[in-house]
This record gives structure tokens, C-alpha cells and sequence, in this order.
């Protein structure tokens, strides 16, 4: 097994072990980190391949993805943390 | 150095800078609205003039060029679905001045023009894009704008509704970012041309599985529809006709566009994809036959309708494609006019009567007539009755079918259609019933400007099936299906 | 001098844009309402004279554009389109005005009028439909016109037969949509042209051709009424008085009538029809259809209903004479579209006078009512007679042609079966007839003398048509009678 092998398969492990917490987790905050976790599985995939043997040098543009990926993915969370706030806020006020 | 403006540059950055103003200018965010769909739909005036006039346009942005740079490309496919988003866009927004002119609205109205106007920039830089991650962004812009617009109302089912749709859109959107990245591993490109006549290897055929999957979470196709009904039925009017109308298609158009430079990889995925629409079709009627509130069966009629412009993509199979992604063009555009109508009129009424139980649609003595008529002429497009866009396209996705000899499509079409005349029916039932009316009727009331709007979007609707030759014309311009520009 | 190739779309135009404008007036403006409907009806009336005079002359109208690369909209006044037009203005301008008497105080004018117009919008699109697509439309719109119609009442009952009626219909529009696309995929055209465009198709797919017959009859069948397709028709009775008058002189019934006509004999031809064998079973069902219709009219104690199965029974008539492939028979076919729509118009109207003046709904009700309401009785007698087939009124022409016609094309069965069908008639009419002129009131009954209270907007129209029976019967000789202008069709369909 290469090393960059090794590091995909890692990214795809990474990958799936998000998505069934994004199927299956029942708790809202549990279901983000799911899909952060998913997300770290896919940047890590591309880095893997931006990988070139060292006289080579390394493939900027997948670098450059993952950095814009990383940038919306804050911002998905952000928004996400904010609705389950709000909803967490609208459901105490109705118990009381 | 000279900076040559261009209609393509205007449509996208018109409506991001629109955004920022609206957002710190809370005054004055309507009419920084309306002026910036009036520029937008300038810019696709002029975008439709010059490719009518040129043929495809491409504008390598800031010189750089693919496959390294950002390329804008326009054809007719992309200039139809500018000229959808800003045409319903625009109608909506006027629609919206008045649906959201409450003294309890202030947050709603403070919210919707920023939110409504960075979904617009996603939608239009999607329809302009040419490389797949430039898609993974722009579909992730529109989503974050789509949540927002769906929790606008604050209540708990929206916002319930809306964090579903949230799930929904970043996984989508991850499992589309997955496949994008196997796809630049395998062919080292990311940009359409680079695509294009790749051998389609294991490899990337699983990248195409995982991008198709997570597109057809965005647009909702069954079996990955279950956030669309909540989200849909419970933003307000103007969002729920802007979501249904125009943010579902986006996703729809990344299907085609792929299928144009990457041809489906087999008979049988393609048949499976007609499945999934054909189950949407019966599934979304069975769901839109049994729901309680009006709005709700306009958005299972959604799901339904999502699946039909599938069966329309799937009729003929793999040969059919390079005529099959009209007929599914034509539901596209069918359905984007219409079901905004049916949203807006379906809001409508549920603010003159004060509900939207269609049970007791008929025993209040309020009938909002140009409301009512308003949503039975979007249902007839919805239902594919003639002379309108829906029965176009219907007609064109059972031709290519018969003449391919694939009648179980004609079937699934022809069951779909009778399903959507019954659940309509119930409602036109509800609007033409007076027995149960106990107080003196108020006939015509709701004569209001607001009708104007959705009025405006079901006559296109019924309208525009007599222009359908022209229409076709139009999308065909520089998009040699299936062939590499 | 007006622009002479539009001539047709403006006869279109007529009621198609009068319904925009109907529906919008506000509930109160009676008066401008009336004004419009009647102007427009006029009008039409007058721009459909012009439009037979120049069809007379061998002027040729054909107004196309497209629709999808190859498939047209297109509209084109033959002298069939004209036969059907010239009925359908004639009725629509006194059914107007029996609807405006009928409807004076009743509520949802706007709307009612509206979708009246838009009714007669649809037939006069039928009519004049150069391509099967084109009917298709036009087909659909007046399925969807009608349905405000029939449950113009809002009740539940109302509600429900409305329901069937859309059942049916749109059921039969789908099979018709699907009927088009099939010819559409087969022959490459959907147009109507004379002695047809099936005939190389036929003899290549013999199987496909004789399905696509099945397919097309069936849809246009529904709209017939055609056994077993019927159940809609005498459900739909629950409509308003004006509406069923309508429905069965000229909109609905008439629709799938004429249909079937364009079929037989404009895209299949009457020879590739007779190839196929398909028009033996046709000519059976219909006349299954007359004796049924006529057995179910004579155990209905509604008059609405009564009237409805006798449409059933009648409206098969023009099939029969459509599918028994003689010149004759299809001169028959032609003249009883005309001749049974102008006598059942009158017969609904004469119902609806009596339901108005004096609340008879039932043919048990009916003892003296002639002599409570002798104009709109002598009416109803003069069209019922028709019905029977007694010389000189309209219907003994049509049957007397359809009986030569069945002679002619060596099927002696048809004399028995308008023979029956005759006996049947006089059954079911006759009885009527007698209770109104020859029993005397209950005393307390709904009959009981004292002046019915209906105004001359109602007690006018049906006299009207009365007359028109009679002189479409006595003069059917006559230049530009229905009966001449039907042999002038027939020569073109025969291709003599």
C-alpha cells in the first residue's frame, strides 16, 4: 500500500463515518458535526491527490479547493448553529 | 487596461453588490431590490440580444482562461434559465412589497431583500459557470440564501423545516464536492471542455453517481425529497414561490449541463434515474391527494413535478438524450412560471381567508376570485392542459417516448397527469362550493394589486405554450447536445 | 372591406375576448353585461353570414403558425367548419338571451357569463380547427369551460356531478391526447384533409391504424356520449336550464359529434376507414346506443333527465350516419347535427320555463301545463314531434336521409332500428305531450292555474327555435337550408 493510498482510503473512511452520522444521529448538533466531519473527509481526499512524488512539486489546485471549501463550510455551520440557537430558544420559551 | 463590461459579469455581480447594499441599508432594502432585479433583467436583455445575435458567448473572467481561470459561458439553455430566474425573480419581488408590508414584518422585510438577492447572484453564476467547482460554490451560496429565505416567518415549523433543508443542502453538497474531487484526480480538469469526451472509466462513473446523488438531494428527486414538502409549505408566500419556482431548478440545470458534456455512462443508470422520477410522480400525487393545507399540496405537487422533468430526461434513453434535455427544458421553465404563480395565489388566499385548510376552503364567505383564478390557471399548466407551457412539454416528453417506443413513460406521464387533476380538484371544489356558507357572500373580494403579480405569472404560463416553437429555437442556440463546443 | 384572411379568428375573437371582460365587470353592472353579451353574440352571428356567403364562393380561409417545429396551430373555415359555426352562433346568441332572462337574479352573473363565452369561444375553435392538434385544444378548453358551468350552482350535489363530468371528459381528453400523439408519431401530420391522410399508413400497420381508430372514436366518444361512455350526460342535468340547453344542442355533445366526423372522414377517410373494417362496429355501437338511450329515457320521471338520455339516443344518430359510409346517410349525419341541436335546445329551454314558472320538474307534475303556459308548450311539442320524426319537421329530413343512406349501403337493419328508435321516441315523448294538452291540473298541484310569471326573455327563445325546426324541416329544399349545405359538404368529404 502506497502512503497516498493509505491517505485516501483515510478520506473516504472519514467521509462515511460522517454520512451515517448525518443519516442517522437524532441530535441537531451531532448531525453538524456529521456533516463537518464529512467535509474534512472531502478535503482531506483532495489534498491526498494534490500529492506528486517530491521532485515534483505539489498540484496547487486542489489546495485551492479545499481552502474555498473550508470558507463555505464555516459558513454552512454558521448558519446551522444559528437556526438550532433559535429553535432551541422558541422551544424553551414554549415550555415555560 | 481597459475593463470591458459585459451583460454576463452585470448578471452576477449586479445582484451580489445589490446584497451588501440591502443588508446595510435596511431603509431603503426594497427599493434597492427592485432596482437591482431591474438592472439584472437589463443585463439579461442584453446577454439574449447578443447570443441571439452571436450564437454562444464565453468571457474568460480577468483574462486568466480555462483551464485555470474562471470562464463565463452563455447559450441559449443558460440565457433561458437567466431570463426564468429574473422574469419570475422580478414578479415576485413585486408580489413580495406587498405580502410583506406588515408592521410585524419589519425583521422579514429586513431579511428577505439580502437573502433573496444573494440567492439570485448564486443562480445566475450557476447558470453561467463552466467548471464544476465553480458549481460546488454556487450551489452552496444558494443554499445558505435558500435556508434563510425558508426560516424568514420565525416560526418553529419553519425553522424545524429549515434546518431539515439545511442537512439536506450541505450533504447534497459534500457528496457533490466528493465527486468533484474524484473527478479532478481522474482527469485533472475541472472545466466542462476538460470533461468532455473523457472515457468514462469505473472511476468516474462513481464520481458522476456521487455528484448525480448529491444534486438530486438539492432538487429533491424521490427518494431524497423528504425535506422539500416542510421547507416549501412553510416559508412565507414570496419565498415558497421563489424556492419552489427557481431554486430547485438550479440543481436540475447541473443535470443537464453534465449530461451535455458527459453522456449519461448507461442505458440502465439512465432508466434507474427515470424510476426515481417516475416514483416522485406517483408518490408526490399519493402525498399531494392526502394533504390537509393548501400550501402543502402545492409542494408535494413539487415533488411530483421534479419527477416528471426526470421521466422527460430518461423518455427516449441514452440515444434519445441529445433531444430529450429539451422536453425537460421546456417542464423546467413550464413548471418554474407556474408553480411561483400557484405559491403566490396559494398565499394569497391564505391571507384573505385567514387559513389554508382545504376542507374548509368552501365555508368561509370570503372568496379571494382573482386569487382562485389565478391558482386554476397555474393548475392547468401544472397539470399539462392545453394551450399551456406544461402541456408543451408534456407533449414534446411523450413524443420523443412513443416514437422511441418507451410507453412506460407515456404511462407514468398519463397516470401522473390523471393524479393531478384529482388533487387540484379538491381545491377547485373548496373555491366553487356555497352550500356551506353561512354568512352573505363576499364575492370578488381581493381584487387587490398583489393578485397582479400571480395573475401576470399564470397567463405566462398558459401564455407561452403558443410560443413554444420559438422557445425551442432559442435554447437550442450554440448547444450542440452531446458534442464539445 | 375587412381584412378577409382573419375573418375566422375574428369570429374566435368574438367570444374569446369577451370573457376576459365578462369576467371582469363587477356583479352589479347587469346592464353593460347584458349589452355585451348580446353585441358580441350579434356580431358573431353577422361575421358568420359574411364568412358562409365567401366560403359559398369557393374562398379558402387557412391561418396557421406554429406551435413545435412541424406541428401547427391552425385554423381553416371549410364548409363543415361553417355548418358548425352557423349553429353554434345562431344558438349561442338565443341561448344568450334566454340566459340573461333565466339567470336575472341569480348569483355569480360574472362568472357565469364568462365561462359561457369562453364555452362558445371552444365550439367555434372545434369548428374551424384545421389539424387534429388544433381540435385537441380547443377539445380541452371546452371541458374546462364547462365545468364552472354544470356546477354553476354550488352544491354538493352540483359538486359531485360535476366531478363525474370532469372524470369523464378529462379522462377522454387524455386518451384523445394520446390518440393525436399517436398520429402524430405515425403519419408525421395531424391535419384534416379530405378523403383523409392514413391511407398509406393503414395499409402498411393495419393492426396500428385499427387501434388508433379504436383510440380516437373512444376519447371523441366520451364527449358523444357514446355507449358506454354516457354515464356523464344525464349527471350533468343538474346544471342550470341555459347551460344544459347548451350542452346538448351544441357545445359538448355536438364536440364529440363533429369530432368524429373530422375523424372518419378528414384523417382516416372513408375508404381507408371501410378498409380497416372498423366502421361495421362503429355503425353497431352507435345503434346500440340509440335503442339504449331511448329505453332509459322512457323510465325517467325527471324531464331533464328524460331529455338527457333522449340525447344520448339522438346524438348517436349523426355516428350512425357517419359509419355507415353512404353519401346519403352522411347528408343525414350532417343535417341531424343542425336539426337536433335546434330541437333539443328548444325542448331544454321549454323545461327550464317550466321549472321556472311553474316548478314542474317532473313529467308527473306536467298535467295541464299547457294550458298554463300554452307558447312555451307548443314549443316543446312542435320540437318533441321533430324528435319522433313526423314529415314535415326537422327530424323527419335527417331520418328519412339516414334511412336511404342505410338502404344504399345494403343495410336494411337501420330501417328497423329508426323504425324502433321512432316507436321509442313517440313512447317516451307522447306521453308528455298528453298530460300537458289533454289532462286537466291537479288542483293543488304545481300546475294550478293563475299566469306563470316568466318574462319574454324566457318565453321568446324557445319559440324561436320552434320555428326554426319547422322551417329547417318545410323548407329543407331551400338554398343555404342545412340540408343543401350538407350535400354540398358531403360531395367534398365523398370527393365526387
Amino acid at each position: 500500500m502506497t502512503p497516498d493510498l493509505i491517505y485516501g482510503l483515510t478520506g473516504i473512511a472519514v467521509f462515511g463515518i460522517g454520512l451515517v452520522g448525518a443519516l442517522c444521529a437524532q441530535d441537531r448538533l451531532r448531525r453538524v458535526l456529521a456533516l463537518k466531519l464529512c467535509s474534512v473527509g472531502a478535503g482531506f481526499l483532495l489534498v491526498v491527490g494534490a500529492w506528486r512524488e517530491p521532485p515534483a512539486t505539489t498540484d496547487p489546485v486542489p489546495h485551492a479547493l479545499v481552502i474555498t471549501g473550508i470558507v463555505v463550510m464555516v459558513s454552512a455551520t454558521a448558519v446551522a448553529l444559528a437556526l438550532i440557537r433559535r429553535l432551541q430558544t422558541l422551544e424553551t420559551t414554549d415550555e415555560h | 487596461m481597459s475593463i470591458e463590461i459585459s451583460p454576463m459579469i452585470l448578471a452576477v455581480f449586479v445582484p451580489l453588490f445589490g446584497a451588501i447594499a440591502a443588508f446595510v441599508l435596511t431603509r431603503v432594502a426594497a427599493l434597492i431590490g427592485l432596482a437591482t432585479l431591474v438592472l439584472t433583467t437589463g443585463a439579461v436583455i442584453w446577454l439574449a440580444r447578443d447570443v441571439l445575435a452571436a450564437g454562444a458567448i464565453v468571457l474568460p473572467l480577468g483574462g486568466w482562461g480555462a483551464p485555470l481561470g474562471i470562464d463565463l459561458r452563455a447559450d441559449g439553455l443558460s440565457v433561458a434559465m437567466l431570463a426564468l430566474t429574473s422574469a419570475v425573480g422580478f414578479l415576485v419581488s413585486i408580489a413580495a412589497l406587498d405580502s410583506l408590508k406588515g408592521a410585524d414584518q419589519v425583521r422579514q422585510r429586513q431579511y428577505f431583500w439580502p437573502l433573496w438577492l444573494l440567492l439570485l447572484t448564486g443562480m445566475n453564476g450557476v447558470y453561467l459557470s463552466t467548471d464544476i467547482f465553480n458549481l460546488y460554490v454556487m450551489i452552496e451560496v444558494i443554499a445558505l440564501a435558500a435556508v434563510g429565505l425558508t426560516v424568514q416567518s420565525g416560526s418553529r415549523a419553519a425553522l424545524q423545516a429549515g434546518l431539515e433543508y439545511m442537512y439536506a443542502s450541505i450533504l447534497g453538497a459534500l457528496l457533490f464536492l466528493m465527486g468533484v474531487g474524484f473527478v479532478y484526480l481522474q482527469l485533472g480538469r475541472l472545466d466542462f471542455a476538460g470533461l468532455s469526451g473523457a472515457a468514462p472509466t469505473g472511476a468516474l462513473v462513481a464520481a458522476l453517481a456521487l455528484i448525480f446523488v448529491g444534486l438530486a438531494l438539492k432538487t429533491a428527486l424521490f427518494p431524497l425529497h423528504f425535506w422539500l414538502p416542510a421547507a416549501h409549505a412553510n416559508a412565507t408566500a414570496p419565498a415558497s414561490a421563489l424556492l419552489s419556482g427557481l431554486v430547485v431548478k438550479a440543481a436540475l440545470y447541473i443535470v443537464l449541463r453534465l449530461a451535455q458534456y458527459m453522456p449519461f455512462p448507461s442505458e440502465n443508470l439512465l432508466t434507474l434515474v427515470g424510476l426515481m422520477g417516475a416514483g416522485a410522480v406517483i408518490w408526490g400525487g399519493v402525498q399531494a391527494l392526502r394533504a390537509e393545507r393548501l400550501k402543502l399540496l402545492v409542494a408535494w405537487s413539487t415533488v411530483a413535478q421534479i419527477g416528471l422533468i426526470f421521466v422527460a430526461f430518461a423518455r427516449a434513453g441514452e440515444l434519445g438524450l441529445t433531444e430529450s434535455w429539451k422536453a425537460a427544458a421546456l417542464l423546467i421553465l413550464a413548471h418554474g412560471i407556474a408553480k411561483a404563480a400557484m405559491f403566490l395565489a396559494a398565499g394569497r388566499i391564505k391571507d384573505e381567508i385567514g387559513h389554508d385548510v382545504i376542507r374548509d376552503l368552501d365555508r368561509t364567505p370570503i372568496r379571494p376570485t382573482l386569487a382562485q383564478f389565478t391558482f386554476a390557471l397555474a393548475a392547468i399548466s401544472l397539470i399539462g392542459l392545453p394551450p399551456s407551457l406544461g402541456f408543451i412539454g408534456k407533449w414534446a416528453l411523450m413524443e420523443g417516448a412513443m416514437a422511441a417506443g418507451y410507453w412506460h413513460w407515456v404511462a407514468v406521464t398519463m397516470v401522473g397527469t390523471l393524479m393531478s387533476v384529482a388533487y387540484f380538484s379538491r381545491v377547485f371544489a373548496g373555491f366553487l362550493r356555497f352550500d356551506r356558507v353561512r354568512a352573505p357572500l363576499g364575492e370578488h373580494q381581493g381584487w387587490a394589486l398583489a393578485d397582479a403579480a400571480p395573475l401576470t405569472l399564470a397567463l405566462m404560463a398558459i401564455g407561452l405554450g403558443l410560443l413554444a416553437a420559438p422557445l425551442l429555437s432559442f435554447l437550442e442556440i450554440g448547444y450542440p447536445f452531446g458534442v464539445a463546443p | 372591406m375587412m381584412d378577409a384572411p382573419l375573418l375566422p379568428l375574428f369570429i374566435l375573437l368574438t367570444s374569446l375576448l369577451a370573457a376576459p371582460i365578462l369576467f371582469a365587470l363587477p356583479e352589479r353592472a347587469a346592464k353593460l353585461r347584458t349589452a355585451i353579451n348580446l353585441g358580441m353574440a350579434a356580431l358573431k352571428v353577422a361575421l358568420v353570414g359574411s364568412l358562409s356567403l365567401k366560403v359559398s364562393q369557393g374562398v379558402i380561409y387557412d391561418l396557421r403558425f406554429e406551435v413545435l417545429p412541424g406541428l401547427e396551430f391552425k385554423l381553416q373555415a371549410d364548409p363543415l367548419a361553417i355548418l358548425f359555426i352557423a349553429l353554434s352562433a345562431v344558438l349561442w346568441l338565443i341561448t344568450t338571451v334566454y340566459s340573461v332572462g333565466y339567470l336575472e337574479h341569480g348569483p355569480h352573473r360574472a362568472r357565469f357569463f364568462g365561462f359561457f363565452s369562453l364555452c362558445v369561444a371552444a365550439t367555434v375553435g372545434i369548428a374551424l380547427s384545421g389539424n387534429l392538434f388544433t381540435f385537441l385544444l380547443f377539445y380541452e378548453l371546452l371541458t374546462l369551460a364547462t365545468y364552472p358551468l354544470v356546477i354553476h350552482r354550488g352544491t354538493a350535489e352540483a359538486l359531485r356531478a360535476g366531478r363525474i363530468y370532469l372524470i369523464y371528459t378529462l379522462a377522454g381528453g387524455l386518451v384523445l391526447l394520446l390518440g393525436t400523439l399517436g398520429l402524430w408519431v405515425l403519419a408525421g401530420t395531424t391535419d384534416f384533409v379530405p378523403g383523409g391522410i392514413l391511407a398509406d399508413m393503414a395499409a402498411e400497420n393495419r393492426l396500428a391504424a385499427q387501434l388508433l381508430f379504436v383510440v380516437l372514436i373512444g376519447a371523441l366518444g366520451v364527449k358523444a356520449a357514446l355507449l358506454p361512455f354516457h354515464r356523464w350526460l344525464p349527471i350533468a342535468m343538474v346544471a342550470p336550464a341555459p347551460v344544459s340547453a347548451l350542452l346538448h344542442a351544441v357545445a359538448v355533445v355536438k364536440a364529440g359529434a363533429f369530432g368524429i366526423m373530422r375523424v372518419v372522414y378528414e384523417v382516416f377517410g372513408i375508404e381507408t376507414a371501410q378498409a380497416l373494417g372498423v366502421t361495421a362496429p362503429l355503425a353497431a355501437l352507435a345503434g346500440v346506443t340509440i335503442i339504449y338511450g331511448s329505453l332509459k329515457a322512457i323510465t325517467q320521471d325527471d324531464i331533464k333527465k328524460r331529455l338527457a338520455y333522449s340525447t344520448v339516443s339522438q346524438v348517436s344518430y349523426i355516428t350512425l350516419g357517419v359509419a355507415l359510409a353512404s353519401p346519403i346517410a352522411a347528408v343525414g349525419a350532417l343535417a341531424h347535427l343542425i336539426h337536433q341541436g335546434l330541437m333539443k335546445i328548444t325542448m331544454f329551454m321549454a323545461a327550464g320555463n317550466l321549472a321556472e314558472g311553474l316548478g314542474v320538474k317532473r313529467v308527473s307534475q306536467m298535467d295541464g301545463v299547457g294550458r298554463a303556459m300554452p307558447g312555451t308548450m307548443l314549443a316543446f311539442t312542435l320540437a318533441a314531434l321533430g324528435m319522433i320524426g313526423l314529415p314535415p319537421l326537422a327530424g323527419f329530413v335527417s331520418k328519412w336521409y339516414l334511412a336511404q343512406g342505410g338502404l344504399e349501403a345494403g343495410q336494411a337493419w337501420v330501417i328497423a332500428l329508426l323504425l324502433g328508435s321512432s316507436l321509442l321516441n313517440a313512447i317516451y315523448f307522447l306521453p308528455m305531450l298528453h298530460r300537458a294538452w289533454f289532462r286537466d291540473a291537479a288542483p293543488e298541484g304545481a300546475g294550478a292555474p293563475g299566469r306563470p310569471r316568466i318574462g319574454w326573455m324566457l318565453a321568446a327563445p324557445p319559440v324561436t327555435t320552434a320555428v326554426l325546426v319547422l322551417v329547417a324541416g318545410g323548407f329543407a329544399n331551400a338554398p343555404f337550408s342545412p340540408l343543401e349545405w350538407t350535400r354540398f359538404i358531403v360531395a367534398i368529404e365523398y370527393q365526387e
